[in-house]
């Protein structure tokens, strides 16, 4: 089967990105080939979001035990972790999907190479792909979907024993009694509740004002508050001069005044960088700034028929982009009518973390900060009926809207399920939908969604249950 | 193999064109001569049609897009034997491969130039150049009552709430808007493209508005934006220069009564007509006058190809009669009338406003005694006629009346001297006083 080596199209990289711009290409009739040099899923599926999600429902499940009796429940007898059994069961669900994407390949008939490949050279309007197993493929167009990886801090070195990356975080043998986390984007914020669901003492390092960075400073406030209640310890505006093992375990240390903090483990959540070495890239039009390629909107990269999408071409490092960018950049190549970038604004992020965070386009600062005028909408899940009967009444959705168009700016999450929810104003933006028809649309009662339209009447002066 | 469909040139000049409307959709079977879209130039919408068969395999170019440019891919044919999937998918890189080829609006000029270098089309197929307005021709008011309605009697208009109240904030008619939303839903980007520069303009033109009067914002239709192009550089590359002269045209109105008392049955000969037909022999008497400016050439036209300015809806064109000198005057005045009357339906193909070597302009009807009208680029010179009117002129020392018409040539310096101009006038003034000599 893999004797084919001449192809309209090579993916080089089988993670979000990748596959799914294979299987486009293969629907748009495109002979496609993809080299993957690890698992096909990529980070997300292997070692991201798909495994997280298995760990944090055991987080959750595990905290739930706590609430039973609330609920007029009585569990007795000890309650507690397989840790091995929680790992095990996180990396069947991944094994387990990443599977399923080699069925999804082959039946697009996308010819899959396990093998590292390496730009070629160009032979006029072909372009050759060298793999690390020998062979050399050639095709029209290549697209680079190589992903990223975990980014260091300068002078800390993870050893994977008491220094982690989300890798080794993923798949602990042992629970360590305490633990630090650098960084709290989503990914260290998720570790952060995950590992505090599971018993451990946990220290939450930001270097910025506030966690979770990107996200409305409300919300970041909201978070923050709940993790400390939970018994989580916070440090933020907290810049990390060394982390150094010692005696018992890790020593962080910081800038200025503040203390450092020891304990058993640490994990390096600052950022991932993009995977741009060793593809070949040397001497072609394909230009990288800070280890990301550089692409316009539709994945085209500086040299002709070569375009890279997904992690490797920078943030927001999220799956959805990469799939979407991946559909962009393939539709583009084959021509397809009504093919436009992603517009600012429109990929939204979540946060799994306990609470959930959710959101999409602007904060209220950015939205000010861009030139509008804004009206703001806020509702707290403390005022919702089904929130209240789930025992999980903690929450706020604020909405941004623009005042003189009436634009949904962005609309920013946190509480129980708001990452399913969020997807409800993502489609009102894309739709360019405003207050008028989100105000004008009937939310089905009792949902936790009735918060989202509550927020919009907020907005507008017409709040009902609050 | 898949054909592409390139953007065609509809006119010598055209580089870019509007793609106005798809009149075939993916998986239509085409045929050489279908008609498979329609194609906003300069002057009018233009249907363009298939040169080759084959399945509509895939559409590069959405309906609505401005400024495509000459020999971009607008469609691809599947031939015989061929999928319509293979072959949307197979050229497809040319198209997109170039990362600077899609997104910005600003390229579009540059890519004009790049993309109809290797396309044949894009050369001239006449010697002769453009199509394009004559100047003076009387411009009607209508003009600014066309654009807004174009496309609003097609019914329901699918456009985003937030494209709505966008639109309705700046004035802009979403009628008038091809959306680039999914099956041609206007959104927002679509309203903002449409006021980019008109927002500013239109919000201060109404405050001013509040204080000064009432009025109105417009948008320019591809017709005036090519009018005011033209002839702003007609104006600011040709230095004009004007010669006037006194036609005594009762011999030729004499003429003219007696062509048409004894002309078969539907000839009918008109002033203009004559005009034409002595412009046509003047242009080969003193073939100098029949040039156009090339840089670093000058072109000479072997025949009189003379453009008329006809005023339609919304601007003019300038229909050509093609070797206006080897026509006789039934043959001159029929193929007038039908090109004045294929101009104002909009039913000119475009070769046949394209080009020319010379411009009559004629505004004796609205009873314009002279004026000078400005050139048609690129031709070397262009006759402003006025209206035919009773005059004291004096013959041999002795006053008398006689009906004289007052033309103005404007000649492009670089090309007309001075001298060749008055003589060239000089033969236009012999052929028209004289008609008979015109029958030669």
């Amino acid at each position: 089967m893999a004797t084919e080596t001449s192809f309209d199209l090579v993916v080089v990289g089988g993670g979000p990105g990748g596959y799914v711009a294979a299987i486009r290409a293969s629907q748009l009739k495109m002979k496609v080939a993809l080299v993957e040099r690890e698992h096909l899923g990529g980070i997300c599926l292997n070692w991201g979001c798909i495994p997280t999600k298995a760990l944090l429902r055991a987080a959750e499940l595990r905290h739930s035990i706590d609430e039973m009796k609330e609920f007029g429940i009585t569990v007795s007898g000890e309650v507690s972790i397989d840790l091995p059994a929680v790992v095990r069961r996180s990396r069947k669900v991944a094994g387990r999907l990443s599977g399923g994407v080699q069925h999804l390949l082959k039946k697009n008939k996308v010819t899959v190479f396990d093998d590292l490949a390496r730009l070629g050279a160009r032979r006029g309007d072909l372009r050759e792909v060298k793999l690390a197993g020998g062979a050399t493929l050639t095709a029209k167009h290549v697209i680079l979907a190589t992903g990223a990886r975990a980014r260091s801090l300068p002078g800390i070195e993870p050893d994977g024993k008491t220094i982690l990356t989300y890798r080794e975080a993923m798949v602990p043998e042992t629970m360590p009694k305490s633990l630090v986390i650098i960084g709290s984007g989503a990914i260290g914020s998720e570790f952060a509740s995950f590992y505090l669901d599971m018993g451990v003492e946990v220290t939450l390092i930001e270097a910025m004002d506030r966690i979770l960075p990107v996200e409305d400073a409300e919300i970041s406030d909201f978070v923050q508050k709940a993790f400390v209640k939970r018994g989580m310890k916070v440090l933020t505006g907290a810049r990390l001069s060394s982390l150094k093992p010692s005696a018992g375990g890790v020593t962080a240390s910081f800038e200025g005044g503040i203390e450092p903090v020891v304990a058993e483990r640490a994990i390096m959540a600052v950022g991932i960088t993009g995977n741009s070495e060793s593809l070949g890239l040397e001497g072609t039009g394909v230009k990288i700034d800070r280890g990301h390629i550089v692409t316009d909107g539709y994945g085209a990269t500086g040299e002709p028929g070569v375009y890279a999408i997904g992690d490797v071409t920078g943030p927001p490092w999220l799956a959805h982009k990469a799939s979407h960018e991946g559909i962009i950049c393939v539709e583009k190549i084959a021509g397809e009518a009504g093919v436009h970038a992603i517009a600012d604004g429109s990929v939204p992020g979540c946060t799994y973390c306990r609470p959930q965070v959710a959101s999409v386009g602007m904060t209220e600062a950015a939205a000010i900060e861009a030139g509008h005028k804004v009206r703001v909408g806020r509702f707290p899940m403390l005022a919702n009926g089904k929130a209240i009967a789930l025992g999980d009444d903690q929450g706020l959705i604020k909405t941004v809207f623009d005042a003189a168009t009436g634009e949904l700016l962005g609309a920013h999450m946190v509480g129980p399920e708001v990452t399913e929810l969020i997807q409800g104003y993502a489609i009102a933006r894309t739709l360019e939908a405003t207050e008028a028809e989100l105000i004008q649309t009937i939310f089905p009662h009792p949902t936790l969604s009735e918060a989202m339209h509550e927020s919009v009447l907020d907005a507008y002066g017409r709040a009902i249950h609050f | 193999m898949a054909i592409d469909i390139l953007m065609p040139a509809l006119s010598p000049t055209m580089e870019t064109g509007t793609l106005a409307k798809w009149m075939v959709a993916v998986g239509d079977t085409v045929r050489s001569g279908d008609v498979i879209a329609e194609i906003e130039t300069d002057k009018a919408t233009m249907e363009v049609e298939a040169v080759d068969e084959g399945v509509l395999a895939s559409v590069m170019v959405e309906a609505g897009t401005e400024g495509v440019a000459v020999g971009t891919p607008i469609a691809r044919l599947a031939e015989d034997g061929e999928t319509v999937e293979d072959a949307a998918a197979a050229a497809a890189g040319p198209t997109t491969a170039a990362p600077q080829a899609a997104p910005s609006q600003a390229a579009v000029a540059d890519t004009a130039a790049v993309a109809s270098a290797p396309q044949p089309q894009a050369e001239p197929v006449t010697p002769s150049p453009a199509p394009s307005p004559a100047p003076s021709a009387a411009a009607s008011d209508a003009a600014s009552n066309t654009s807004s309605n174009t496309s609003s009697n097609t019914g329901r208009i699918f456009a985003s709430p937030l494209a709505r109240r966008i639109a309705a904030e700046r004035g802009v008619d979403l009628g008038s808007l091809a959306g680039s939303g999914p099956h041609g839903r206007i959104l927002r980007r679509d309203v903002e493209a449409a006021s980019v520069s008109a927002p500013a303009v239109a919000t201060r033109t109404a405050a001013v508005a509040a204080v000064q009067g009432d009025s109105r914002v417009e948008p320019n239709s591809q017709m005036r934006k090519i009018i005011a192009a033209r002839l702003q550089e007609s104006k600011a590359t040709a230095p004009h220069f004007y010669l006037t002269v006194d036609c005594e045209i009762d011999n030729l109105l004499a003429a003219r009564r007696q062509m048409n008392d004894r002309a078969p049955e539907g000839v009918k000969i008109s002033v203009n007509d004559l005009i034409i037909r002595a412009a046509a022999m003047a242009l080969i008497k003193v073939p100098k006058a029949n040039a156009s400016w090339e840089g670093d050439n000058t072109r000479l036209f072997t025949h009189a190809d003379i453009a008329i300015a006809v005023a339609v809806e919304g601007g003019l064109v300038t229909p050509v009669i093609w070797a206006a000198e080897q026509k006789g005057l039934a043959e001159i005045a029929a193929i007038s009338r039908d090109l004045a009357t294929r101009a104002r339906d909009g039913n000119l193909a475009p070769e046949e406003f394209s080009g020319g070597s010379f411009t009559i302009s004629n505004l004796g009807m609205y009873g314009v005694r002279e004026f000078a009208a400005v050139i048609n680029p690129p031709q070397g010179a262009i006759l402003a006629v006025g209206a035919g009117e009773e005059r004291p002129v004096v013959h041999d020392g002795q006053l008398a009346v006689a009906t004289v018409m007052t033309v103005t040539l404007s000649a492009d310096h670089r090309v007309v001297d001075g001298a060749v101009g008055a003589e060239w006038l000089q033969a236009f003034k012999g052929y028209i006083e004289a008609p008979v000599t015109m029958l030669l």
